[in-house]
């Protein structure tokens, strides 16, 4: 209340001393409730503060202080200033990773964007068979990672493999796939659009449904032929979705970890990522906690960046 | 870890609105489906209009579009998942032969068979359903019981502790890999290590703050009246919580419990690190495990594990289309 920081007053004439004394009793109750109240409140949200303190929150901190730390949690860790970051940049697979994971995410998006806004533009001007269109492109969505990742194992076997007996079938020159450095990074964002795009393309339905009928028959009014109505309507209606995935979609793919860790390995320099390669310090090598720590950083630096961007655009059409 | 969502932010949320409202209609309408004529049932119009196509020579070339379209879809998308299912039919030797054909000669159910007792594919499953069932329920019992106090019981500094678990939301899971890796295989303060035990994966992805956004938004909308009411009649909060908020909740609760279940099912990496003794895995890390040992595996019974594994999930996505997709676009119609 505003009058409870206001210094004791005489009291007026007309305000007995018994209205005065329960007043300061209710205020004491009420007081004692909103305690009362907000103990229930923590009580009710204790589980889940913990939850988020011990596993997202203390991990935040945990993994910059580990990345100037050595830990192989067999010792105890040992403060090594930035040796961990001067080992990175002086290993060369750091920046084959890294190389690795800029070819991947720009591949996938060149496939994993562009493949599906198209696919959602023509969905949207066919009348016929809407659902099947719609559970079609999502059932990969739904098959556990590993299982996408596992059955085009099998079509990529340069021997008997689904693809090469096709290409075989047509006349077509076969490929090695997986197996050899030159393709092995586009086979890894072949299976994972596959696997991914029926989110995007939803997605981009869903927008392309949202635009009003009118702005199109304006535009028809106005002459505009179909290419015209496109550019000039479409796009630019669609241009908020389309950023927004775009910066979704960098932040998923930079992260790749199940394609190469499947079909590659975490050794095969033609496909190492930042995510395998961390995996490869942490968890298969000599389990250099610290190491990995700091290669986490850094995506998480990058991602961050991204992350940001995000933000922003979301925060702005908010308003 | 296990949140899916890890990199989707709030836009791509499906809201209480969307959850509760009739799903959008899908599929040709009867206007539609009697007349040959390619007429858009809803009405809206979009790039080409009805009548454009009402001329014969355009409708030539949308009728070959269409044609085209789903064949291309059921070549891309469905015959895959066919060829999964019907791969594992065969014996090894005509799976080795690889002479294409679309029909198997013959039917042997020895390969599903074997995957389930053999490889243990049984076990693996069950394991995988206990992980799901788990992990769901303690999401619900976390999230809602965090959401209903953050939305109606509004406790002090109740903003800041919402965003701070929003700010998870931005965290690149991978970038939380190995430190929460080290939390895991000790805690903090109680230093038990959860390593190989489902609580590994339960705690950890009932920390989700997709859940509570969501739940948040759709209890703001519940009046405040109902609950008033309800504690005049002497209902504890808690009492409020079980009899008024959570009947109110039940699409909100089908959304999540879905997204729960199919995110426990479809998490590898996660469970790959926290799961290390071969007897606890889930499916997707015994699948893994299974492909890279040394023991060979003939590839029909490969094929039969992983149509099993999928099974469920489609199974799910049939059943609850609906939820899944309307859940999903409702992100993208907001922007």
């Amino acid at each position: 209340m505003a009058t409870s920081l206001a210094p004791p007053r005489p009291d007026p004439p007309a305000a007995p001393a018994r209205g005065r004394s329960t007043s300061h009793a209710a205020r004491r109750a009420r007081l004692r409730r909103r305690i009362a109240d907000n103990a229930t409140a923590y009580a009710f949200m204790a589980a889940g503060i913990a939850c988020f303190a011990m596993f997202s929150w203390y991990p935040l901190v945990r993994g910059i202080v580990l990345s100037f730390q050595q830990d192989n949690l067999i010792t105890p860790p040992q403060w090594v200033g930035l040796d961990n970051y001067h080992h990175l940049f002086a290993d060369p697979l750091f920046w084959t990773a890294w190389k690795n994971t800029a070819e991947f995410t720009g591949l996938a998006l060149l496939l994993g964007y562009a493949v599906p806004f198209v696919i959602a533009v023509l969905l949207n001007e066919l009348r016929h068979f809407r659902a099947y269109f719609r559970i079609a492109v999502y059932l990969p969505v739904m098959l556990p990672p590993i299982v996408s990742v596992m059955l085009w194992q099998f079509f990529y076997d340069p021997g008997g493999g689904l693809f090469n007996t096709v290409l075989r079938g047509a006349g077509l020159p076969t490929s090695q796939w997986i197996q050899s450095p030159h393709t092995a990074m586009l086979s890894l964002v072949l299976v994972s659009t596959w696997a991914n795009m029926g989110g995007a393309t939803l997605m981009y339905l869903a927008a392309l449904q949202a635009i009003p009928g009118e702005l199109f028959e304006a535009a028809e009014l106005d002459g505009a032929g179909i290419r015209d109505r496109l550019r000039y309507v479409t796009i630019p209606q669609m241009r908020f979705v389309m950023l927004v995935l775009l910066l979704l979609q960098i932040i998923s793919t930079m992260q790749v970890f199940i394609e190469p860790f499947q079909l590659t390995g975490f050794t095969d320099p033609s496909t190492i990522t930042v995510m395998t390669l961390v995996y490869r310090y942490a968890f298969a090598v000599n389990n250099d906690f610290g190491l990995a720590a700091a290669m986490s950083v850094l995506l998480f630096a990058v991602l961050a960046v991204f992350a940001a961007c995000y933000l922003r655009l979301t925060r702005e059409t908010d308003r | 870890m296990t949140a899916p969502s890890s990199v989707s932010g709030p836009e791509s949320v499906p809201g209480p609105a969307p959850a509760t409202g009739p799903a959008p209609a899908s599929g040709p309408a009867p206007a539609t489906a009697r007349s040959t004529r390619p007429v858009r049932a809803t009405g809206t119009r979009t790039l080409i209009s009805d009548q454009d196509l009402a001329r014969p020579r355009h409708r030539a070339v949308y009728f070959a579009v269409l044609t085209l379209t789903v064949v291309l879809f059921a070549a891309a998308f469905l015959f895959p998942l066919y060829w999964m299912a019907t791969s594992a039919l065969e014996t090894p030797r005509q799976f080795a032969a690889q002479t294409p054909t679309l029909l198997p000669k013959s039917v042997h159910t020895a390969a599903y068979h074997d995957a389930w007792t053999q490889m243990d594919i049984a076990h693996f499953f069950l394991n995988t359903v206990y992980y799901a069932a788990g992990g769901w329920f303690l999401q619900l019992a976390v999230d809602v019981s965090a959401a209903y106090a953050l939305s109606k019981l509004r406790p002090v500094l109740g903003g800041a502790v919402f965003a701070g678990m929003l700010a998870s939301l931005l965290l690149p899971a991978a970038a939380l890999l190995v430190p929460a890796y080290l939390t895991v295989s000790d805690l903090p303060l109680l230093h038990i290590s959860l390593i190989n035990s489902p609580w590994g994966l339960w705690l950890p992805g009932a920390a989700n703050a997709f859940n509570i956004y969501v739940l948040r938004r759709f209890f703001d909308q519940i009046p405040a009246e109902l609950l008033d009411a309800a504690s005049i009649d002497g209902a504890s909060r808690f009492q409020t919580l079980v009899r008024v908020v959570l009947p109110l909740s039940r699409p909100v609760l089908a959304v999540i419990s879905i997204f729960a279940v199919v995110g426990m099912w479809k998490d590898f990496l996660w469970p790959l690190l926290v799961l290390q003794d071969p007897d606890k895995q889930t499916l997707s890390v015994a699948l893994h495990r299974l492909s890279t040992s040394t023991t060979q595996v003939p590839p029909t019974e490969m094929i039969a594990g992983l149509s099993i594994a999928a099974v469920p999930m489609i199974v799910l996505f049939l059943f609850f289309q609906r939820h899944i997709l309307s859940g999903l676009s409702a992100g993208a119609v907001k922007g």
